[in-house]
């Protein structure tokens, strides 16, 4: 609606203009009308054109140069500064984004160095732990071993110290068998002289 | 041109009538002063009504104030450097009041102001003398080697100098003639043609259908003039911008 009133206003500017200025008069133009400085209506308004269009032009000019251009000028500006001023803080964003991302990265690592450090140490500790179990075990072991073999050894003697009084024995029975009697030491040195003849000890 | 019978009469359009009857005849204010207080008006309106709202994100007008400012800031800044920076209001106002006087003459009814040499030769002069002054200021007599050449044989000096102050004076008639032939080449051609279109749509059956012809070289025409509008706009301010580049720089 706006639209239509203002371009009726406006297509009805310039017919009113023409009608306002009305029929020059005076004798018919002979050439150029831009030329016609000698006519007697045509000459003064040629005059007077150029004057008026030095006024109007400096009116022009005064309008832009202190009212109008400036305030064009200042919204431009205004739209720069702000342009600039979103770019400025898109950089620092992008500035802060890029340390975070530094400091994320260095932590990860400064996680994953502690990790493997703690693996390490706890793998060391049970190594130690399951070493001092084995040697326990085979402390335990050797000393049952040591233990057995002397209960073994022990009664290897036992036996063989039986062996040799039961070899006394069966000798002195022979020997009163035989009819003959012998010294009881004496038979007890010879059966030990044999036994270790033999290597029974 | 007489007005009588069916002649072509391509140039009475350029005829200069006072403004309001006796009132315009007596101050001397014709019907192309009253365009260029249009003009005047228009453009301050534009350029007002664009930094009016002064969004974030231009609409429509702000954005076409806007390119249009960067577009003439850019102009002056490429072709002066950062010192022309001052003098940006006076080269957009030059292509301004250029750019919409002959776009105002495109409009029916309109009366083009740049087709009057007398306007454009104004305008020129406006351009010569400020772009002289500001040469005087900055650089006082020193100006003057402007038209010497640093380097150059010194018995050249007496054909140097003739065609150096010639070349620079002559600036004021390429400028207003430049742009005074273009804009009424082409509301002759304009007006030539929208006149063969009435003579020959009268020559009975078929008159109207041979009258297409001129209507459509009319048609062309009148997108073309669009064309040489914005053009003729654009060499005069860039011209100025140049003309202030030596003024600045000396070469």
């Amino acid at each position: 609606m706006r639209r239509i009133l203002l371009a009726m206003t406006l297509s009805a500017v310039l017919p009113a203009l023409s009608w306002a200025a009305s029929s020059a008069g005076g004798p018919p133009v002979e050439g150029m009308p831009q030329l016609a400085f000698g006519h007697p209506v045509q000459g003064p308004l040629l005059i007077g054109q150029v004057v008026w269009q030095v006024i109007i032009f400096f009116a022009l000019f005064l309008l832009l140069a202190f009212v109008a251009l400036p305030r064009l000028g200042a919204v431009i500006d205004n739209r720069r500064q702000r342009i600039e001023a979103d770019l400025e803080a898109a950089r620092a964003a992008m500035h802060s984004a890029d340390a975070a991302i530094t400091a994320q990265r260095d932590a990860t690592q400064a996680a994953r160095s502690e990790a493997q450090a703690a693996v390490t140490a706890a793998m060391q500790a049970a190594q130690q732990e399951m070493d001092a179990k084995a040697e326990a075990l085979n402390a335990a072991l050797g000393k049952q071993i040591a233990d057995a073999e002397a209960g073994i050894d022990q009664g290897r003697k036992a036996a063989l110290g039986a062996v040799r009084q039961v070899a006394g024995e069966a000798v002195g029975a022979l020997l009163s068998k035989l009819g003959a009697s012998a010294d009881a030491g004496k038979v007890q040195t010879a059966v030990q002289r044999e036994a270790a003849a033999r290597g029974i000890a | 041109m007489a007005k009588e019978g069916k002649t072509i009469d391509a140039l009475s359009q350029f005829e200069l009538t006072p403004f309001l009857g006796g009132f315009g005849q007596a101050i001397g204010f014709s019907q192309s002063n009253a365009f260029m207080l249009l003009a005047l008006g228009l453009i301050t309106v534009f350029v007002m009504v664009a930094a009016a709202r002064g969004a974030l994100v231009p609409g429509r007008l702000q954005s076409l104030g806007e390119a249009s400012y960067e577009f003439i800031q850019g102009m002056v800044t490429e072709q002066v450097g950062d010192e022309g920076k001052k003098y940006f209001p006076f080269v957009f106002a030059i292509f301004m009041f250029v750019l919409f006087g002959n776009l105002l003459g495109m409009l029916p009814y309109a009366f083009t102001f740049t087709s009057h040499i007398a306007v454009t030769l104004t305008l020129a002069v406006i351009v010569f003398v400020t772009v002289t002054v500001i040469a005087l200021m900055r650089h006082g007599m020193h100006f003057f080697s402007y038209f010497f050449p640093e380097g150059a044989p010194v018995w050249l000096a007496p054909i140097i100098i003739p065609v150096e102050v010639i070349s620079y004076f002559s600036r004021v008639v390429s400028l207003s003639v430049r742009l005074f032939a273009n804009m009424v080449a082409g509301h002759v051609m304009l007006k030539v043609f929208a006149t063969f279109v009435v003579l020959l749509g009268g020559l009975g059956a078929v008159g109207p259908f041979v009258a297409i012809l001129p209507l459509g070289v009319n048609i062309a025409l009148v997108g073309f003039e669009f064309l040489v509008a914005f053009l003729q706009a654009y060499v005069f301010a860039i011209l100025t911008s140049i003309y202030l580049h030596d003024a600045v720089h000396l070469h």
